[in-house]
């Protein structure tokens, strides 16, 4: 977790507090550096009675806007703008797995605006009538001839855009090279399940998610990422059953145990590569050479969602190129829209942890949507993790 | 005595909310556990026995389960019993309800954060750490079973000192004395006077903990690391991740049965043990 909030001692809260009582401070400083601003927010989310009126002014979206993705996803400073110019306080729910969130909206009543489904998945909403097509008119944020069609594309079904591009990034491992200890640095996947079982046993993590821990077992063998072949999938599982007593955990929240020194070796996205990196540069983020995961975020709509008004408002602020620039800068994870791309320093957009090679790039596979839905994997998974 | 009509008004709130919040929710499990999955996951309404058939599927998570639940318990008991025995007959009167107050503390912050710090304490810089500067050997905590046993002893050993404490509180003293008179040494006195009268709050805690270390799936997920798995943890993957409600159904169906079998067997045993007395009330 890359934490940016400041915390403040108690002596400084306590000088805060009397600078405001003497009347040195207006409240609005107070609030602001207390960070008291923000649990207000919170709780107006909550008793809307306590929003800020500015907000009707405004035209009107209501007050609140309610937001399902991932972990270590967002810059909460452009959330905090967004409040400020609309009123609508942005409730953030946080995500480990494309299931998790698909089992929410099947079981109904998920109270979502906005939501961030992945590339494989999105058949899968319009199929269950779970999401609708967007009204690009609002949405004048949304340039399609920007973005990269690669990764723009899934969010088109049978010619509707049912989602706009978020962000993109790949799932390699992340590796503490402090630990190597003369080893040579693994660049497969092979090597990672190698390692796990020998000099790095008890100290390699994986995903609690199917897709990335049984699709980079596959690898292991030169399988697809994305087979549902019985045969391949039940050698990725005599490997991972292989490996279980060796891992130090299976669990999608790697950054406290990889930042802490418990883990040394873990499944990893882009952006938790690229925020473990800048504060710990022995922490490494490597793709297997034969290949993985290339993925494409989304931000869609749920059918029904009960402020439409500022899921749009919401989805058009964060496309907004400056916007999305320092969404990108806060969590490292790289934007295909060449608007944005423009307004990121050279250092960023030549950063081989956000833009690999392009040979590492052409092995990498986009998920399959069947993966999502095959009854043999999520029971393989429930196997590995029982064992 | 005739009950009249109005007595059971007085039933008539629990009644209703057992029945909206527990029986009708089951019957919807149960109903659902004859079901088969959609193709992208959720109830198809259906009558098949398939989800019952494969219910070996989740042996494992039911193995752990049954092992680590008496475990617990035992262990919360072997920890519990001599603190609420202090607590009872040997705390100075006037420190007793603070004590009291103490064993309640930590239940005023929720057991996510109190989990969450253990994280840390049985973390490699935790207590490996200090045990390493103490030139102890830097054992693995966090992560191993071991780890969610404490966190389990630590989570719910309130609930089971407390039933202990009110029956040995309410313990006559005059018998003690009586068993000291006729030349009972202090540990025969314990075995047959204390030991048996305190059995009852002893039953009900570790009923109390037993029944609610059978769904317990927070502690296993966050100390076990992932890799230690219960019915609980089964439950939600299959409720979470794969979508398959039928098997979910079925697997909660069956973890009530398995809950009143083992309840049904532990009160007969505590019975036969309670020498057939009738005052054993177990809750």
């Amino acid at each position: 977790m890359t934490d940016r909030t400041d915390t403040m001692s108690r002596q400084k809260f306590m000088q805060e507090l009397w600078r405001l009582k003497r009347g040195s401070v207006t409240r609005r400083h107070f609030l602001g550096v207390t960070g008291l601003g923000t649990a207000t927010a919170v709780l107006a989310a909550a008793m809307p009675g306590l929003a800020p009126r500015r907000a009707r002014a405004q035209g009107g979206i209501g007050n609140r806007v309610v937001l399902a993705t991932w972990p270590n996803y967002h810059d909460p400073a452009n959330f905090d703008a967004f409040t400020e110019a609309t009123g609508a306080f942005v409730d953030v729910n946080v995500f480990g797995s494309n299931e998790e969130m698909l089992a929410k909206l099947q079981a109904g009543g998920s109270g979502w605006d906005v939501f961030v489904p992945t590339n494989y998945t999105i058949t899968t909403y319009v199929s269950e009538g779970l999401i609708e097509p967007l009204d690009l008119s609002r949405l004048p944020n949304y340039d399609p001839a920007a973005f990269d069609p690669r990764f723009a594309g899934p969010g088109t079904v049978d010619g509707r855009i049912y989602a706009v591009p978020k962000n993109w990034g790949t799932t390699g491992f992340a590796i503490n090279t402090s630990k190597l200890g003369g080893l040579a640095m693994p660049t497969s996947w092979k090597e990672f399940w190698d390692i796990t079982r020998a000099e790095f046993s008890g100290r390699t993590m994986v995903h609690d998610y199917q897709l990335t821990t049984i699709g980079n077992a596959l690898k292991y063998f030169g399988y697809s990422f994305n087979s549902v072949d019985p045969a391949e999938l039940a050698d990725a599982e005599r490997l991972l059953i292989d490996c279980k007593p060796h891992l130090f955990a299976i669990n999608s929240d790697y950054q406290p145990s990889m930042r802490s020194g418990d883990a040394w070796l873990t499944i990893c996205w882009t952006g938790d590569g690229k925020q473990m990196n800048r504060d710990m540069p022995e922490i490494a983020y490597v793709l297997g050479r034969e290949g993985g995961e290339l993925w494409s975020d989304f931000y869609a709509i749920p059918k029904g969602a009960p402020h439409a008004d500022a899921a749009y408002a919401l989805i058009d602020f964060l496309l907004e190129p400056e916007v999305n620039a320092r969404e990108s800068l806060f969590h490292g994870y790289p934007v295909a829209d060449s608007r944005v791309n423009a307004l990121l320093p050279p250092e960023v957009l030549n950063d081989p942890i956000l833009y690999p090679a392009a040979e590492l790039l052409d092995a990498l596979e986009f998920g399959a949507a069947v993966t999502l839905t095959d009854p043999n994997r999520a029971e393989l998974m429930a196997r590995f993790k029982s064992a | 005595m005739r009950q009249g009509p109005s007595a059971w008004l007085l039933l008539v709130p629990a009644g209703a909310w057992l029945l909206g919040m527990l029986v009708l929710p089951l019957v919807v499990v149960v109903v659902f556990s004859f079901g088969e999955r959609g193709a992208a996951g959720g109830y198809v309404p259906a009558f098949t026995f398939a989800n019952y058939l494969n219910l070996g599927a989740r042996w494992a998570a039911f193995r752990n389960t049954l092992t680590l639940a008496p475990l617990g318990t035992l262990a919360c008991l072997i920890i519990a019993y001599p603190l609420a025995y202090f607590l009872a007959l040997r705390a100075p009167a006037r420190w007793r309800t603070l004590l009291l107050i103490l064993v309640i503390v930590p239940f005023w912050t929720s057991i996510l954060i109190r989990t969450y710090a253990w994280i840390f304490l049985l973390g490699g810089q935790g207590i490996p750490a200090l045990l390493e500067a103490l030139g102890l050997g830097a054992p693995r905590l966090i992560n191993t079973p071991f780890a969610v046993l404490v966190g389990i002893v630590y989570g719910y050993l309130p609930l089971m000192v407390f039933p202990i404490y009110v029956s040995l509180e309410r313990l006559d003293r005059r018998l003690l004395e009586a068993s000291a008179d006729l030349g009972s040494p202090p540990w025969r006195a314990f075995l047959q006077v204390t030991l048996p009268l305190s059995l009852p709050g002893v039953a009900t805690g570790c009923m109390l903990v037993f029944i609610l270390l059978m769904g317990e799936f927070l502690i296993p997920a966050m100390l076990g690391g992932g890799k230690v798995f219960f019915v609980g943890n089964a439950l939600v993957d299959l409720f979470l991740q794969s979508r398959n409600w039928p098997f979910g159904a079925a697997v909660a169906a069956a973890l009530v049965l398995v809950m009143l079998v083992t309840v049904t067997l532990y009160m007969r045993l505590v019975r036969r043990w309670a020498g057939g007395r009738d005052d054993v009330s177990l809750m």
